[in-house]
């Protein structure tokens, strides 16, 4: 089988994958949309192929068209990257049945962590801790809600079976007010996504975002890769990632790795994955959230502290290529930090904010700073895709040096044309409670006003 | 009677056109969805009106700022 390696994906990460396949002496093929011809990772590539228009529905999530260039191209292993088609079971299935290698885990296990219930039930199989939760309860019916509600604990959430990304939820603090919003969500939900069913899950009041880098060989041997912490975030997406997660016991962290290998080991994962935990700052308990089996963006914050190279043993775990490696190994050294630098307004709620990179000058790359990024200076950035120009990742021997090292670099950075989130992302490093390791989920939402001020972003 | 303009707030495409000339509109009320990095985001009316022209197709591009629709107020 030939060793070229398709990239089923764009910007930054299509550049990274580029990056490890020279490394190990893999020739690649770039997939490009119309509004993509020209950008960096087409010319980067040694062979690139047009799949369709700007929209990704019409080219990066188009599956037959992928293939196609797989086999015009004479490809021989496919890679996802993150997003568009790294988590479509569907996908890495046509892949295999194309006759190529899928760079990433097997279908079946995409298949069972993207089932909400079904990722909930490996994790508690493996002995993950789980959020309490409720049964269903289907429309129209709350007969029992209250002592669901009891045997849950409250404060808790009232979630629509349908809903995602924070629709659908309903926030109680005592029984006798349940029954009632349980009622009016489940007749919300059949409303706005045709399905009434609602569950009851505890409410984290202070919580955290942290998720553990594991490794699987798909043998049922499994390493991990030390943790992230996410707290940092604006529309459930991550904004600023770091390693270690500041001010939670070693203790801690440490369980929270070996319940996360644990669940890679039972699943016999195969390659890169991030088990995803919220945390309760309040009492320091853990609970599992859900499974990525993919690359994820903030893995360069893995990579600084344990000088690993994920993309690299992914191909190579594919290639049938990869030496076990034991987790005693995997030694981490200092801290890291990384800010997503995004095409957005945060003056105006984090609006998007495309058009031209008139200019863009980020500094040097070193050993404590390194900067991914899919565009260059006189690049476009279209409304097409998602809002990421580039991360900056910093490094040092401690937190306070990482930081302080990514808040230079972001100083340094210089960019004409488009508005961007460069000055937020500063006043976020250089904020009291940040710096203190204090910033929670409902950290933006919160500070978000007041550290827009400080940035002194207008609109 | 006043006509007023109708202007998006970001730059991004057209996803679909919700209001049609000689419609009745409320306050708030959107009259065009954009797409744009991955969000939807509503343009709406800002007072109560009828629509006296609507400017722009689905799928067209717009620039932050530019007139999508016009409304009697």
């Amino acid at each position: 089988m030939s060793g070229r390696v398709l990239i089923a994906n764009r910007g930054e990460i299509a550049r990274r994958i580029i990056r490890s396949c020279r490394a190990i002496g893999l020739e690649t093929v770039a997939v490009y949309s119309e509004a993509d011809a020209g950008s960096a990772h087409v010319e980067e590539a040694d062979q690139a192929v047009l799949i369709g228009k700007p929209r990704a529905q019409e080219s990066y999530l188009v599956i037959d068209r992928i293939l196609e260039a797989a086999r015009t191209s004479g490809a021989g292993l496919v890679h996802p990257g993150y997003g568009f088609l790294s988590e479509s079971a569907v996908f890495a299935r046509a892949v295999g049945e194309a006759g190529l290698l899928w760079i990433g885990p097997a279908p079946d296990q995409i298949e069972t962590m993207g089932d909400k219930q079904r990722a909930r039930d490996a994790a508690m199989a493996a002995g993950v801790p789980v959020l309490p939760g409720s049964a269903r309860f289907s429309a129209g019916d709350v007969a029992g809600i209250e002592d669901a509600g009891r045997a849950v604990g409250f404060p808790l959430l009232v979630k629509a079976a349908a809903g995602g990304g924070g629709i659908g939820m309903r926030r109680v603090d005592a029984p006798d007010k349940l029954a009632e919003v349980a009622a009016a969500t489940q007749s919300m939900a059949a409303r706005a996504f045709g399905d009434g069913t609602v569950y009851l899950e505890r409410f984290v009041r202070e919580a955290r975002h942290v998720e553990v880098q594991v490794f699987g060989f798909g043998d049922g041997h499994a390493v991990h890769l030390f943790e992230r912490d996410c707290s940092v975030q604006r529309r459930f997406q991550k904004v600023i990632e770091e390693c270690v997660a500041p001010g939670l016991p070693d203790e801690l962290r440490e369980r929270m790795a070996d319940t996360a290998v644990a669940l890679a080991r039972a699943t016999h994962y195969a390659g890169a994955g991030t088990v995803e935990y919220v945390v309760d700052a309040e009492t320091l308990d853990f609970y599992f959230l859900e499974m990525n089996t993919r690359i994820q963006v903030e893995h360069a914050v893995t990579e600084m502290v344990t000088g690993v190279d994920l993309v690299a043993m992914q191909i190579e775990l594919a290639r049938g290529r990869l030496d076990r490696i034991e987790q005693a190994s995997i030694v981490r050294r200092g801290c890291a930090v990384e800010c997503r630098l995004y095409a957005e307004n945060p003056a105006k709620m984090f609006m998007p904010a495309p058009g031209l990179l008139g200019v863009f000058r980020t500094p040097e790359q070193s050993a404590t700073l390194r900067i991914d990024s899919g565009y260059r200076e006189g690049d476009q950035v279209t409304p097409y895709y998602d809002p990421l120009i580039a991360k900056i990742i910093a490094s040092g021997e401690n937190r306070a040096a990482a930081i302080a090292t990514a808040a230079d670099a972001l100083r340094a950075t210089r960019i004409e044309g488009i508005k961007t989130n460069r000055d937020f992302l500063i006043a976020c490093l250089e904020d009291p409670l940040f710096a203190a390791g204090r910033a929670t989920t409902r950290f933006i939402d919160e500070h978000g006003q007041r550290l827009v001020q400080a940035s002194g972003v207008g609109s | 009677m006043a006509i007023i303009d109708v202007k998006a707030e970001i730059t991004g495409n057209v996803w679909k056109v919700l209001a049609k000339r000689g419609q009745k509109v409320a306050e708030d009320e959107a009259i065009v969805m954009l797409e744009s990095m991955k969000m939807e985001i509503p343009i709406s009316a800002p007072e109560a009106g009828t629509v006296k022209d609507m400017l722009v197709a689905e799928v067209e591009g717009v620039t932050e700022g530019s007139v999508v629709g016009r409304l009697e107020v």
